[in-house]
């Protein structure tokens, strides 16, 4: 029984407590601060295992930024502040299954394991973590690194306050065709000064009559219409 | 030290999140037993590098954990605050997954 084994003991002990706190606790806001000293024990205990950087990670985005982003959503969804009865269902099936998965786990490990001693490990040092991740796992990391983005872009898209009203839609529709009509002899009149300076430049015999007839009956339409216009006008 | 104790702690701390998540209703509460059974799992990765002698193996593993969890503790809240906004309720059991009862 070493100091190492007494503090895995005592920081293990503080882990389990605070987690059964966090599944039994009756009030949504103690069941957070009771998770910040789960996750607060087990960065210790990634002290003393030698895993300096994931304890630093885990008090960063764990106690710094999950519990804050879950104390936001307490707040956000008005959960009563004080006790309230009904959070918790039947206890008896999660008990089983609950029960039956971590006792069942630990004897597994306590036959696996035993009291066997092991050396403790060298204090870890950022750089040699470092070059294991972008080493071996460079591929993962930015695989990872491209779900966070797209989780988070997912959120976003989520969190939409006009998500929740496909109503409105069936209106706009009629009314889209008219705009794609319209723009159409716009663009038909942006094509006619271009065969006209087409067929002084003569090596293009290919396009010309594609281009040309076309624009041409176009043109010819186009022309005819504001003639009459400008007849009325004068006239 | 004896390597058994973290395992042990790693496999409790998961026998709570299971409990957690199949004993609450309240969806912000069931995250925070996801929460739990992430950090159990991390925990054992980190004492495997212990056991297993092959250094920060299972320290990469764990951070990649801590990514994982921060990217489903972002979109499961935004889920849920979505839902609160359209139901005003955030307890599962209420969660119809046939979409008939819109409002």
């Amino acid at each position: 029984m070493t100091v190492a084994d007494a503090l895995l003991l005592a920081l293990g002990a503080i882990a389990v407590g605070s987690g059964t706190l966090v599944v039994t606790s009756s009030q949504i806001v103690r069941a957070g601060l009771y998770l910040v000293i789960s996750l607060g024990a087990m960065a210790g205990l990634y002290l003393v295992l030698g895993a300096e950087l994931v304890a630093w990670v885990q008090v960063l985005v764990y106690v710094g930024a999950v519990v804050v982003l879950l104390l936001f959503a307490v707040m956000l969804t008005r959960a009563p502040i004080g006790p309230s009865a009904d959070l918790d269902r039947p206890a008896w099936p999660a008990l089983i299954v609950g029960g039956g998965v971590g006792l069942g786990l630990a004897a597994l490990f306590v036959d696996a394991f035993r009291w066997v001693r092991y050396g403790m490990p060298a204090p870890g040092t950022t750089e040699r973590m470092g070059a294991e991740l972008f080493g071996n796992w460079v591929l993962p990391f930015e695989v990872l690194s491209i779900l966070l983005l797209s989780a988070l872009v997912g959120a976003i898209i989520l969190s939409r306050p006009d998500i929740g009203a496909p109503k409105p839609e069936a209106a706009p529709k009629p009314a889209a065709p008219k705009p794609e009509a319209a723009p159409k002899p716009e663009a038909q009149p942006q094509p006619q000064p271009q065969p006209q300076p087409q067929p002084q430049p003569q090596p293009q015999p290919q396009p010309q009559p594609e281009a040309a007839s076309k624009p041409a009956a176009v043109k010819q339409q186009l022309e005819k219409q504001p003639e009459p216009e400008n007849q009325e006008d004068g006239t | 030290m004896h390597a058994v104790i973290p395992y042990v702690t790693a496999a409790l701390l998961f026998g709570l999140g299971v409990y957690g998540v199949l004993r609450r209703r309240n969806a912000i509460l069931v995250l925070m037993a996801v929460e739990l059974m992430l950090n159990a799992v991390n925990l054992l990765l980190v004492t495997a590098d212990v056991t297993r002698n092959d250094a920060y193996r299972g320290g990469a593993f764990a951070l990649f954990v801590i990514v994982l969890a921060a990217a489903e503790v972002g979109v499961g809240l935004a889920i849920i605050l979505q839902y609160y906004r359209m139901r005003a309720a955030v307890h599962i059991d209420d969660v119809r997954l046939d979409g008939e009862n819109a409002g």
